[in-house]
């Protein structure tokens, strides 16, 4: 599969009156065509600050891209041009945000929201657009698409909105869709109605997903891939078979095992005790060592970088170093690494 | 949308009733008759006064003629100026200070909405700087030191302007800046505070995202959205503008309605008094409504839809 977006060695800092806030350091992922990338990581990590900078949306001032490149059709959009962004943004990349409820104009109609990038990048005639904008009303699943054309946001409820967002996103069927925490905002019934319309409209549009969530129930629904995010950086990567069934980096063990499961009964759930290191005095090792059961010496005092498991696997932890000692996963874990080496067994 | 203006207009009819009568009864309570300040009036001159007037008449009956006086459009006549009626006295007085409220107001508005607008799109550059220092001195200066500083510069050196005059539209221009000044001070902080929360939501992040420029982003998303609380604040000062500034029609010789409201209280002009009082209730009643319009015209989600919805 061709690589659509590449992105290496992402810096990227906040300028705060406490001082610079490293929010990522140094992030490596690539998003292929036609796949949906999940990013996963809890609140803090850097999976928005990192999508955003891929738009170029982060707040201006005191965000700066410090280093790195963010490839995209040969074009490194960490230093294009506020032009040349603007063409970028709502033609091949586009976004989705958390909350349908604030993400549209309250003064404006759906109709005119939707036409707008329609008329910006294809050119449309006013007319044309609101042909087009009925079309993708009915594609995302709005009954009487032209009536509700003419309707306001406050006329629509949270999955409705959120459809709205989703139209559009999709108006000018970009080649990246940014879905950041898309479901959060909404209920379980609902969200998963909108994780089977995005399923569904990414195969008729083709186009790649970068899927930000904090719900692993979604990803293990939405995803192709998996990268999984700490203290602003990318510390494990693979597909989503890898992350579930054979997890390789102490944080993932604590993901994975604090995911409630059919299986477990009324025993409590698993929780990472600790909290997500200080950005504004990133530590020298590991950032997940003060929290790590498994930590060593070394994680404490050197970064581990990142050790290949498969061709498409990846971790950041020094347990894969060859001269680390062998260590036990948590119960949970270890389960589902055995179905997982069963698995291939019996493939071979 | 008749259905609910009809009703308003209805509530409108009661708000007037109750402030005529509460305004009535206050007066009844003030100390002195509209004659006490005449010394040299005998007791007798002065009862045969009260009877032509109506006011040796128990309390509740005066009210009562003059609730059925009003019901018929009259105001009843001055005290102070021999027997004029109020009603000519309000609308002769009453031109020049609408003209100027509205001329500052539409000013005021326009200058002080595009300041505001220019200091959120550069927060924290010196466009932004330069526009709270201009709020700040148009909010600190009083306005009779800026209208007598613009009577000396632009009046009497530089000879441009009429310095204390009424009989021309150029003659309402120094007056209107002076007025000016206070609304466009407020409009612009006001707007400032409304564009940047604006800025910071997430639609407007959305049309970022669309590929809009920020120049596009704040016309067509931002700004309306920000006017919506603005529009609350400038009802009550457009009219504190229209019914008349006493200070600045002083200065500049505005033959306009404010002195003559100051003039009727220490007077006791009764007739005066109540018939002000109840203009400046129609207007502020009157602009109240407009503003409740306006708001159903730029937010949807107040749309009026005979008041049922």
């Amino acid at each position: 599969m061709k690589k659509l977006l590449e992105v290496k060695d992402l810096h990227i800092s906040f300028h705060t009156f406490a001082g610079e806030v490293q929010a990522i350091r140094g992030v490596d992922f690539d998003l292929h065509e036609g796949e949906t990338l999940a990013i996963v990581g809890e609140s803090g990590s850097g999976k928005s600050v990192t999508t955003k900078s891929i738009m170029r949306l982060l707040p201006q001032g005191n965000s700066e891209i410090k280093s790195g490149e963010i490839l995209f059709n040969g074009e490194n959009l960490a230093t294009a041009s506020e032009k040349k962004m603007q063409k970028i943004r709502g033609k091949d990349i586009s976004m989705i945000f958390q909350d349908p409820m604030t993400s549209l104009n309250p003064t404006m109609t759906i109709g005119k929201q939707i036409m707008e990038p329609l008329i910006k990048h294809r050119n449309l005639g006013k007319k044309e657009a609101a042909e087009r904008a009925i079309k993708l009303l009915d594609l995302v699943g709005i009954p009487k698409p032209e009536t509700r054309l003419k309707q306001y946001p406050h006329q629509f409820s949270g999955g409705m909105r959120q459809r709205v967002v989703i139209a559009i996103a999709l108006a000018c069927a970009p080649k990246v869709l940014i879905a950041d925490e898309p479901t959060t905002a909404l209920d379980v019934t609902i969200q998963g109605q909108i994780l089977d319309l995005m399923k569904d409209l990414q195969k008729k549009i083709e186009t790649s997903i970068i899927f930000i969530t904090h719900d692993l129930g979604v990803v293990a629904n939405v995803a192709d891939r998996v990268a999984v995010m700490y203290g602003g950086k990318i510390v494990e990567v693979g597909t989503v078979d890898e992350i579930f069934y054979n997890p390789q980096h102490p944080y993932t063990w604590g993901l994975i095992s604090s995911m409630p499961s059919l299986d477990s009964q009324d025993e409590e759930l698993f929780v990472i005790p600790g909290t997500p290191p200080d950005l504004l005095h990133p530590p020298k090792g590991d950032a997940f060592a003060p929290r790590n059961p498994y930590a060593m010496k070394i994680d404490k005092e050197e970064q581990p970088p990142m050790f290949k498991v498969s061709d498409t696997h990846y971790a950041a932890t020094w347990l894969l170093h060859p001269d680390a000692p062998k260590v036990e996963p948590p119960l949970a874990v270890q389960e589902r690494q055995a179905k997982f080496h069963a698995s291939i067994k019996g493939d071979k | 949308m008749a259905k609910y203006i009809t009703k308003r207009i209805i509530y409108l009819i009661i708000t007037l009733f109750i402030i005529a009568s509460v305004t009535f009864f206050l007066m009844k309570f003030l100390p002195g008759t509209p004659f006490s300040n005449e010394e040299r009036l005998t007791i007798e001159q002065r009862e045969i006064l009260n009877a032509k007037y109506g006011l040796d008449q128990p309390i509740p009956v005066q009210y009562m003629n003059y609730m059925v006086n009003i019901v018929k459009g009259d105001l009843g006549v001055s005290f102070q100026f021999e027997n004029q009626p109020v009603m000519d006295l309000l609308m002769n007085r009453m031109g020049p200070s609408l003209q100027l409220g509205v001329q500052a107001m539409i000013i005021g508005t326009i200058i002080g909405v595009a300041l505001g607008v220019l200091a959120a799109m550069f927060q924290n550059t010196w466009i932004d700087y330069g526009s709270t220092f201009l709020a700040i001195l148009g909010k600190s200066i009083p306005s009779f030191v800026l209208a007598a500083l613009l009577q000396y510069y632009i009046g009497v050196k530089l000879e441009l302007l009429p310095v204390a005059s009424w009989n021309s539209f150029s003659s309402s221009i120094l007056p209107t800046i002076a007025l000016a000044c206070f609304p466009i001070a407020t409009a612009a902080r006001f707007m400032r505070t409304e564009l940047i929360e604006v800025f910071g939501s997430d639609y407007i992040t959305l049309a970022k995202a669309k590929g809009n420029s920020r120049g596009e982003v704040a016309v067509k998303h931002a700004i309306r959205n920000a006017l919506i609380p603005l529009i609350t604040v400038l009802g009550p000062m457009a009219v504190g503008l229209m019914t008349g500034s006493m200070v600045v029609e002083k200065v500049f010789a505005v033959p306009g309605i404010g002195e003559q409201f100051v003039k009727s209280i220490m007077t006791n002009d009764f007739p005066i008094i109540m018939g002000t009082t109840l203009f400046f209730a129609f207007l502020l009643t009157v602009i109240i409504l407009i503003i409740d319009i306006l708001y159903g015209i730029i937010d949807p989600r107040i749309r009026l839809n005979g008041g049922d919805k």
